[in-house]
């Protein structure tokens, strides 16, 4: 007779991998970069691949020369925050900002906290910060779209101009009301993604494809992205009430900026998510207020980024206060 | 909208690779070794001696106390030796070795088919009866079944309730004995409801086991209070305080015991044993187990002396497969990895799983990538990657604190987890260390 194993139970385990997961979340984010690819040309193509690459060598470097650990680059974690980076920044932004940005993604955000699993802010997230306060010139010059079947656009020289939300911005800064504002695209070329702004923000319904991808798939649950959609929309609209010269309205809202991009892939990363359906909840809806406060309010048109991220500082003090219910807890008769 | 729990679970690849075969006799082994551990409390004393000569059903081993049960000669034959075996605990246990001479039973034991409807006993002759006759929790926990038959003073039960979820893959010995035994299973369930006091009965079936609803639906039709009820398929449905919630949906707090709420759970083939018992005076040493595998020629289901080798199953399917790389007693989900194939078969073994060696390797663990898989499918709404960092940082009073001993261990959380992270085994450590300091907080 064979050599037995002898282990504790359970003896199966689920198809679920990390590297499933990751790749899940790759094969989700396709169409969205389909979509970049036909409005942005040239410029999408090159500034993805290098992000892409950058990340994986980063994180190959680090493991090989300074962790001296096993190679972690083929779970596709590297490679995710490679593609979430450049979805997160304009198509002519030039390479060497792109490796500066992918750098600290990966080195500072990542790898520093102990890698995978470690991090308490989201890396791509860190990383377009950090580049948006350090180069916000390069970093807030969006090509103008034109569809790949007219003409394909070069990747530096493309003509610029400004996002929907920097529009508004500017515009209600200068006491002008919102529907004498020129220049803002249709709902539905902002559903379809025919406007100026970062690469993998702009086409709505890519990202609404790779969520519905991810639900099927069971890679998220609903809790994030809902919660955060919900909030904007109802908290945006309620403003939009109370003064419609000054307030954009909730569909404005939740097609421009990276509102979507940010609800459905960023917010979600799970490294940096709260652990039970009630802090998730508790998160998302504090994403949304954060984002609409800021947009309204601060001094950045935008507004995704920085609530995720400041909402990732409170995930230890979410995990703590928001535990699951307890079988059993309450029916004490 | 089928019934089923509120919180967690998973829906494990079903493999019920037997559901249609039929219930056959396993030839009887030419020696049985019968441990005198095979239910949960104190082991039995023996009381044969070395060479006496033994029939089935005769009493061999006492029960040692409140919480333990009667062993019976599961066949006729001489007592031959007295040895310790390493059983599914890891533990040596006490065994009585019986080398088979015929098949004599004790002649008190009814040996007929006739089914007998009608309950002559009292309740309290009933109890006396079930634990005479060794009879524990088939499901697999083997606890004592006569104490739950015994309504603590001061609580009262409303409602009995009938396990025959079998909700762990591959296992369908359950199934196949409510398909072939069903009517003598609802006589035993009278009994049980008898016994208890109560005059509703609820019998618990996932959905997967179609033909046993159907056919239960109908028998039931002649027994008043009794009624089945269809469950979604979900793992683990067949722990106590999940079926309570499924279908009754009540709750049980948290450290209490399904009489808190009324209810008493027994196993479906724990209902046959007391029919036995009690129609038949016919003592629990025989069972029926599942014996399956991918792998394997012949899976079956065998009606099976307690005592055989875990071998003589093995063969009568067909032989162990080239490949196999693990022998599992019980299910994939809660069943024990045993040693070797000479393992003999228990009271509460439901099934004997043969595992093909790329299946039986544990994976390579991962860094938690904190995706709150485990917190989803925790049906105790534990949150088993914060318990298990507890265990490995051996902070066990906080761990205690988030209700580690809650865990009901059906390793949800384990099978779930994308990083391959052996969470369920640091619970297990947490747990038996915390219990340890519970005691030593008693004492």
């Amino acid at each position: 007779m064979n050599k037995l194993f002898v282990s504790p139970s359970p003896h199966v385990y689920g198809k679920q991998s990390v590297k499933g997961l990751m790749y899940g979340v790759l094969i989700a984010l396709i169409p969205t970069m389909l979509v970049s690819i036909y409005f942005f040309g040239m410029g999408a193509l090159i500034v993805t691949l290098s992000s892409v690459l950058s990340a994986v060598a980063f994180e190959y470097l680090i493991t090989r020369f300074i962790l001296k650990s096993e190679s972690t680059i083929m779970d596709g974690s590297a490679a995710l925050t490679g593609l979430l980076l450049a979805f997160n920044v304009p198509s002519n932004l030039p390479l060497w900002i792109i490796l500066i940005g992918s750098f600290v993604a990966i080195a500072v955000s990542k790898m520093s906290f102990g890698g995978l699993g470690n991090n308490i802010f989201n890396p791509a997230l860190v990383g377009r910060v950090f580049l948006l306060i350090s180069f916000p010139v390069q970093m807030t010059s969006w090509p103008k779209p034109i569809a790949i079947t007219e003409k394909m656009l070069p990747y530096l020289d493309a003509e610029t101009g400004a996002t929907p939300l920097a529009l508004v911005k500017e515009g209600v800064r200068n006491g002008v009301k919102l529907s004498e504002i020129q220049g803002i695209p249709s709902n539905m070329d902002m559903f379809i993604g025919n406007m100026g702004g970062s690469l993998g923000e702009v086409a709505a319904i890519a990202l609404i494809l790779g969520l519905v991808y991810m639900l099927v798939r069971k890679i998220i649950t609903w809790h994030i992205p809902v919660s955060i959609l919900g909030t904007i929309a109802i908290f945006s609209g309620l403003m939009h009430l109370g003064n419609p010269d000054k307030f954009t309205d909730p569909v404005f809202n939740m097609l421009t900026g990276g509102v979507l991009l940010g609800a459905i892939f960023m917010a979600t990363d799970y490294v940096t998510s709260p652990m039970s359906t009630k802090g998730m909840l508790i998160y998302g809806v504090s994403i949304g207020v954060l984002t609409v406060v800021i947009r309204a309010f601060g001094a950045f048109p935008e507004g995704v980024s920085f609530a995720i991220l400041i909402m990732n500082a409170f995930v230890p003090l979410i995990n703590m206060y928001s535990k699951p219910k307890r079988f059993g807890e309450k029916q004490k008769k | 909208m089928l019934k089923t729990f509120s919180k967690g679970g998973i829906h494990p690849p079903e493999n019920k690779l037997t559901a249609n075969k039929q219930i056959e006799m396993l030839a009887l082994p030419k020696t049985v070794v019968v441990p005198v551990a095979q239910h949960i409390g104190a082991p039995a004393k023996i009381i044969v001696k070395r060479g006496d000569m033994v029939k089935a059903g005769q009493i061999i081993a006492e029960s040692g106390g409140f919480i333990s049960a009667n062993i019976h000669s599961p066949v006729s034959g001489k007592v031959t030796k007295f040895d310790k075996i390493i059983d599914t605990s890891g533990y040596k246990k006490d065994t009585v070795i019986i080398e088979v001479e015929g098949d004599e039973w004790v002649d008190t034991i009814d040996k007929s088919d006739t089914l007998i409807k009608e309950i002559s006993l009292s309740p309290e002759e009933i109890v006396k009866r079930v634990n005479d006759s060794g009879v524990v929790g088939l499901g697999g926990a083997t606890f004592p079944s006569y104490v739950k038959l015994m309504v603590p003073k001061g609580k009262k039960a409303d409602v009995l309730i009938l396990n025959g979820v079998e909700c762990e893959p591959y296992l369908t010995s359950d199934h196949r004995l409510m398909l072939e035994k069903g009517e003598e299973m609802l006589v035993g369930v009278k009994i049980i409801m008898k016994a208890i006091n109560v005059n509703k009965a609820i019998i618990g079936i996932e959905n997967n086991k179609k033909d046993a609803i159907e056919h239960l639906t109908t028998l039931c039709q002649g027994y008043d209070g009794i009624t089945v009820v269809p469950l979604k398929v979900k793992y683990p449905q067949g722990g106590e305080k999940q079926l309570i919630k499924a279908t009754i949906n009540r709750e049980i707090p948290s450290g209490a015991l399904p009489i808190e709420v009324g209810a008493v759970v027994q196993n479906v083939g724990t209902a046959f044993a007391v029919y036995e018992a009690v129609q038949k005076n016919k003592p629990l040493f025989e069972r029926v187990i599942t014996i399956t595998g991918k792998s394997l020629k012949n899976p079956s289901n065998f009606l099976v002396r307690v005592g055989t080798a875990t071998s003589n199953l093995i063969e009568a399917a067909g032989g162990l497969p080239e490949d196999t790389g693990k022998i599992i007693s019980g299910g994939p989900m809660m069943g024990k990895a045993l040693l070797n194939d000479q393992s003999p078969v228990t009271k509460g073994t439901s099934g004997i799983l043969i595992m093909p060696e790329v299946e039986s390797q544990r994976r390579k663990m991962l860094p938690c990538i904190r995706c709150a898989k485990c917190v989803s499918v925790c049906p105790m709404g534990l949150e088993p990657f914060l318990l298990m960092t507890y265990s490995v940082k051996k902070e066990y009073e906080r761990e205690e604190k988030e209700r580690v001993m809650d865990c009901i261990e059906c390793g949800s959380c384990s099978y779930v987890c994308p990083s391959d992270r052996p969470l369920l085994d640091y619970i297990r450590l947490g747990k038996s260390e915390i219990g340890k300091i519970i005691r030593s907080r008693k004492a």
